[in-house]
């Protein structure tokens, strides 16, 4: 048996591979219960009820998955430039912290001005945040990984400090609430951001939003010129400077673009979902690590950046929603794990095909 | 392929690329395996299963890009991976192995000092230490693999006695190369490959050049020069005064000073490493020069800056094609905009025009003859020749003043050279000044109207193409003193 390298590489096989990797996930997900004494089909039937099928299942769904929508495309359009954004998590922070500053400071204006500018405000602080990242990257060669996922930090405990340990804008010094236990202030009703609903299923403006970036994600690295120097760079940095890019401005403006849309994540997480700024939700949410996980599984496709965090956000959702003594503590991030695990692998067989040595064994053609 | 050889013989493999000599040598020194046959060593039998294998049988290679750790010394490396006596005790014992070197390196000609380090080594040195190491481990079979890329004339001469006394001590010596005359100077016999096969085994006394090259292209092909002839018209590049600092932080580029006319193919000559590379970087903007003056068809050039070259008119092919001269892994249309994709007709202000890309591409594609499955096919699929092509089609394509070549045959078969001679050759016709980087005097003598030589990042001497000799630029190129 020989592992070679494809000289082309299917375009069935970019599907079918995350398929069979889910599936097989699944099945050693079942190994997983059946050893802990579960029954299997029951417990899946469960979930999948719970993240798609109960009543207001797929709105919440919609609510899990749209901040790792926005996380996912953040990295996956850094990771086009072979740019590693790990601080879509910090800067999701920081557009929540601008998008809810703004929507303070703005409170009695109409209501599309202020959640125009939440978008607007929430975009521009994470992309203060990448660009510093950037800048190190772009002019001094820093490693981005290390320094984007060291801001993360620093962002939290920001955040922190302004509604745990000062008595900043922000902080909400007046209600009783506030007194008992320190939280953000709440924002005004023109910050609330719209939604539709569509026979029972909620659909926020940050999520449409996710998907009108992963359009325009698309849109831009397919066909203009920006991404076309994006992708040249991205694959040799040196062949980007030979032809005249350039690479410096570019590698900063990827970073600020990556920033901006996990802003834009945090800024919805203050309109969409929790109307004030609120420090424990979002830093135990993990949405900008998990952001990474969507992206990697999407094969930092935009579109499918999009379905992987619809299908991710179910799979919280149910754990969310079943947790309780009856349903096996740990399962969903079991099965997120192996998925991960399977979809990695399985890379191997987008890149590479497994050849059955015709000496020894007169095999068929194989199944590759 | 049936392939054999004596003891006390040097042994030449001759091929284009692609002709199976690397995949040959790989084989015997156990890096691949045979897929059917049988390797007979001294009259037994063997089978490698690693190359520990074939070093334990005697049979050890000299890469083409060498296996040398930069930051050890020369003793250290040659007893490097060795596994018997001194090289396997917990401790160095670097005195010892220091001895056994100079003794070898004294007994062959190698003269090289145990105790210097890598990095310090020009690469003719740092060749030595891989014979050295070879022949440290009491190898029976050398097999080189076109050692005399990186050499100057006097260098491969001092290397061709080296390999005759190996011989003579009953060694085999396997000596790849593509290029024929040294072949004929060095080898008792002669293997032709040709796509896999050994076409035919000669002795070198029988053999001429151009038998060599017929057998191994598999057609008759035209060799010497056909240079000369072109009307020569105003200066298109000039050069001031250029200095320019290299990778290390030194200056690699010392004060030159030339002119391109129009149709005109200046060569560069020099060993590889004398600053040529970073001159034609500094042309093309790639590097800033720390001094000096660029003028492009009469446009002053600030310089360090390849967009405002490439508007001049400078067209570049980079030594290192796959990495700088392309994208490898992107597609061959995507590749062929490289440079125009700013402009129209394949963009419209913001936006790509993907059909229009498609387009210009298939017509280059078929315009210089570049061999790939379609458009769409990543560049690093292509073969070596097939990529020069791409980027000789791109760079002309854009219409340049000024082409600036940095080894634009190196690794290219017979066949690829001299299509790439013949789109040079065309180019300067149209009226272009070729810049010809090149470290192959053969090259340089076919093709150039004029040569200028390269040592240590100085223009030590110039020569009129028609008159120049080998000796005569060897000797240049050595830093030798100019005799006028």
């Amino acid at each position: 048996m020989r592992v070679e390298r494809r000289l082309e590489q299917p375009r069935w096989l970019s599907l079918a591979v995350p398929l069979v990797s889910i599936v097989v996930a699944f099945v050693f997900a079942t190994i997983v219960l059946v050893a802990t004494h579960h029954p299997p089909l029951h417990t899946f039937r469960r979930l999948f009820d719970a993240a798609f099928l109960s009543n207001g299942a797929l709105s919440e769904t919609v609510v899990a998955a749209t901040p790792l929508a926005f996380t996912g495309l953040a990295a996956a359009a850094a990771f086009r430039m072979r740019l590693f954004n790990i601080g879509g998590e910090g800067q999701l922070y920081a557009g929540a912290i601008t998008g809810a500053t703004v929507a303070l400071l703005l409170a009695g204006a109409p209501s599309p001005i202020v959640i125009g500018a939440m978008v607007i405000a929430g975009a521009a602080g994470g992309a203060v945040l990448a660009a510093i990242p950037g800048i190190l990257r772009a002019f001094f060669s820093t490693n981005e990984i290390i320094t984007s996922l060291m801001l993360n930090y620093v962002v939290a405990l920001i955040i922190d400090y302004l509604i745990f340990d000062s008595h900043s804008y922000l902080r909400d010094t007046k209600g009783f609430q506030a007194s008992v236990f320190p939280q953000g202030k709440i924002l005004p009703n023109e910050a609330s951001w719209s939604s539709w609903t569509i026979h029972g299923l909620a659909l926020p403006l940050g999520a449409l939003l996710a998907v009108l970036l992963a359009v325009a994600l698309w849109g831009l690295y397919a066909g203009t010129r920006f991404g076309f120097e994006v992708k040249v760079i991205g694959d040799s940095a040196r062949a980007g400077r030979y032809a005249g890019m350039r690479t410096r401005r570019k590698i900063l403006a990827v970073m600020c673009l990556s920033g901006a849309i996990a802003g834009i994540g945090g800024a919805s997480q203050d309109g969409d979902f929790r109307h004030q700024l609120d420090p424990r939700g979002l830093t135990q949410a993990n949405y900008g690590y998990t952001g990474i996980v969507v992206a990697a599984l999407a094969r930092y496709n935009p579109f499918a950046v999009v379905l992987v965090a619809f299908l991710l956000g179910g799979l919280q959702n149910a754990g969310f929603t079943l947790q309780g003594a009856d349903f096996p503590n740990g399962l969903v991030g079991v099965l997120q794990g192996l998925i991960l695990f399977c979809a990695l692998g399985g890379e191997l067989f987008v890149r590479y095909r497994v050849r059955f040595d015709r000496r020894r064994t007169p095999a068929p053609e194989p199944v590759s | 392929m049936d392939f054999e050889a004596a003891p006390g013989e040097v042994h030449a493999l001759l091929g284009e690329n692609g002709a199976g000599k690397t995949t040959l040598s790989n084989i015997l020194t156990g890096l691949y395996r045979p897929d059917e046959g049988t390797i007979v060593l001294f009259g037994e039998s063997v089978e490698f299963n690693s190359p520990r294998d074939a070093l334990d049988a005697g049979i050890a290679m000299v890469h083409q890009h060498f296996r040398l750790v930069s930051p050890f010394t020369v003793a250290e490396n040659v007893v490097l991976g060795d596994h018997r006596d001194i090289g396997r005790t917990f401790l160095l014992r670097t005195r010892e192995i220091e001895r056994r070197v100079e003794d070898l390196s004294q007994r062959y000609g190698l003269a090289v000092d145990p105790r210097a380090r890598i990095w310090q080594l020009s690469l003719g040195e740092q060749q030595r230490v891989e014979i050295l190491k070879a022949l440290y481990q009491d190898a029976r079979i050398l097999i080189l693999d076109e050692p005399t890329a990186v050499l100057t004339p006097q260098e491969a001469n001092a290397l061709f006695e080296t390999i005759r006394a190996m011989a003579e001590d009953g060694r085999t010596v396997i000596f790849i190369s593509h290029k024929l005359h040294e072949v004929k100077a060095v080898a008792d016999r002669v293997t032709v490959l040709r796509r896999g096969r050994s076409i035919a085994t000669v002795p070198a006394s029988e053999a001429t050049p151009r038998s060599l090259a017929a057998l191994m292209v598999g057609r008759e092909i035209e060799l010497g020069r056909q240079n000369g002839g072109r009307a020569i018209g105003a200066v298109c590049v000039e050069l001031a005064g250029v200095w320019a600092q290299g990778d290390r932080g030194v200056p690699a580029v010392k004060d030159v000073s030339l002119a391109v006319g129009g149709g005109e193919i200046v060569a560069v000559a020099g060993v590889a490493g004398n600053g040529q590379r970073e001159l034609a970087e500094t042309i093309a903007g790639m590097r800033a020069p720390i001094e000096g003056r660029i003028t492009v068809a009469g446009r002053n050039l600030k310089g360090g800056d390849p967009r405002e070259a490439i508007g001049a008119g400078v067209a570049y092919v980079p030594e290192d094609r796959l990495g700088t001269g392309v994208a490898p892994g992107l597609s061959v249309a995507s590749n062929v905009v490289l440079k125009s994709y700013r402009k129209p007709p394949v963009s419209r202000g913001p936006l790509l025009l993907l059909r229009k890309i498609r387009e210009v591409a298939t017509s280059l594609m078929e315009r210089y003859d570049v061999r790939a499955s379609g458009p769409d096919v990543p560049a690093w699929q292509l073969s070596g020749g097939n990529l020069q092509k791409l980027v000789l089609a791109r760079e002309f394509s854009g219409e340049p003043v000024v082409l600036v070549a940095a080894s634009p045959t190196r690794g290219l078969d017979v066949a690829g050279i001299e299509t790439v001679h013949t789109y040079l050759r065309s180019a300067a016709e149209r009226g272009v000044g070729v810049l010809l980087i090149s470290e192959d005097l053969d090259e340089i003598l076919a093709l150039a109207d004029r040569i200028v030589v390269m040592y240590e990042g100085a223009v030590v001497g110039e020569r009129d193409a028609t008159s120049a000799t080998v000796e005569e630029l060897g000797l240049l190129m050595a830093g030798g003193e100019e005799s006028v």
